[in-house]
């Protein structure tokens, strides 16, 4: 009995700390990768002021497909906290 | 001497050499980089040396800041008697703050290397820019310091603040997460600041006459690229001082250490990606000023964007402390 309440609390305790590392390191990449595409963007602005709107789109469309393993972390954290 | 002693002791001293071994990094890639620019600056003309080498020092003693801040934790926590609180907790706290300085100061020396940098390159092609070059560079360099403060701050409340109060577990937990968290999450902030200020002091030396735009300009990015650094430090602070009820669990305790890693690392990456957004419109600024709105605007847009990560961390970090 005893036992058996160990180690479900060794279980729910490396979910746990499996889900601060996911979404941790998970946030590296897509935060670098945004933040990199929306530099060549204000770079493109700069050089092309005039296509501000559709840069503007292009960066953002980029971004979200760059927020996706981001957004994976999330789900991933999410699901060791509350259905693990 | 008692067991109790040597065990907070013994922490005190690995944090010590954590402290200084991450902090010694920062500083030293930061100057090294300065003194290859200052270098090339002086080869370009020669006649500028004098000036070239002045202001490298400068800059270098900015930079060098964030080492002394990781020296500074070091000796205290070698040299003090750290005989308060309970045993556990106090080493935990001990460890953590040593993490924290150490981490802390390796984004704030290498991202004040990169104005320093720039204002050595611009007094090669602009010598009679030199003073608004060390001004900005000074300003720049500032401002990619306040994340080793925050680190440091965070290290003196780990290593002064009695915990003896609080149930020994899971505070351990909490103090070593409120370590990592302002610890790591300054990484970025540090690098990021640095990337916008190293923008500005080249874009100063190549258009002189949008110096205030550019100015203006890089301090709005840096205070951007500061918010990873700040989240990590409200996870730092509700680490330490929210009361946490005895549990004597792994779970309870990992929550919180789970935490404090989440937001560490979670904002390292936006950090870094707002300094480069930065970057790119410090730059632009400068060449074209006339677009200043229009890029400014952009600049706004893609760093709230590249923050959403460090907003999601934050979000895992304060379910982590108050649900789980």
């Amino acid at each position: 009995m005893a036992v058996g309440i160990e180690g479900a609390d060794i279980v729910r305790a490396a979910a746990l700390l499996g889900a601060g590392i996911a979404m941790g390191l998970g946030a590296i990449g897509p935060g670098v990768g945004e933040g990199f595409a929306a530099g060549k963007a204000c770079e493109a602005i700069g050089r092309n002021p005039q296509e501000a709107g559709l840069l503007t789109r292009t960066m953002l469309v980029g971004q979200a497909v760059s927020e996706s393993t981001g957004i994976y972390s999330l789900v991933v954290a999410l699901l060791l906290i509350f259905v693990v | 001497m008692e067991t109790a002693h040597i065990y907070v002791m013994g922490s005190a001293y690995l944090g010590a050499g954590i402290a200084i071994g991450l902090g010694a990094i920062g500083a030293a890639v930061g100057e090294g980089f300065c003194a290859g620019f200052a270098s090339r600056a002086s080869a370009r003309r020669p006649q500028a040396s004098s000036d070239v080498v002045r202001n490298m020092l400068v800059g270098q003693a900015v930079a060098e800041s964030a080492g002394i801040f990781a020296l500074v934790i070091a000796v205290l926590l070698i040299f003090l008697d750290h005989h308060i609180g309970e045993t556990t907790a106090k080493s935990a706290a001990l460890i953590g703050a040593g993490a924290c300085m150490g981490f802390g100061a390796i984004g704030s020396g290498v991202g004040s290397g990169f104005p320093a940098a720039g204002a050595c390159e611009g007094l090669a092609r602009q010598p009679k820019m030199a003073g608004s070059l060390t001004t900005n560079m000074l300003i720049g360099s500032a401002v990619c310091q306040t994340p080793a403060i925050f680190s440091m701050v965070v290290a003196f409340m780990l290593m002064f603040l009695d915990f003896s109060k609080a149930p020994v577990s899971p505070t351990w937990a909490a103090l070593l997460g409120a370590g990592f968290s302002t610890g790591l999450a300054a990484i970025g902030s540090g690098v990021g600041g640095g990337m916008a200020a190293g923008a500005s002091t080249q874009g100063i030396a190549r258009q002189p006459l949008t110096l205030g735009a550019t100015t203006t300009a890089m301090l709005v990015g840096q205070a951007v690229a500061q918010t990873p650094a700040i989240f990590g430090l409200l996870v730092s602070f509700i680490l330490m001082f929210k009361t946490f009820p005895e549990s004597s669990t792994l779970t309870a305790s990992f929550a919180l250490l789970s935490a404090g890693l989440c937001m560490g690392f979670g904002g390292i990456g936006p950090g870094i990606g707002n300094g480069m957004t930065a970057e790119g419109a410090v730059t632009w600024v400068s060449r074209s000023s006339e677009a200043t709105g229009v890029l400014t605007r952009t600049m706004l847009v893609g760093q709230a964007v590249a923050q959403s990560t460090a907003i999601y961390a934050m979000v895992i970090a304060l379910v982590l402390i108050f649900v789980v």
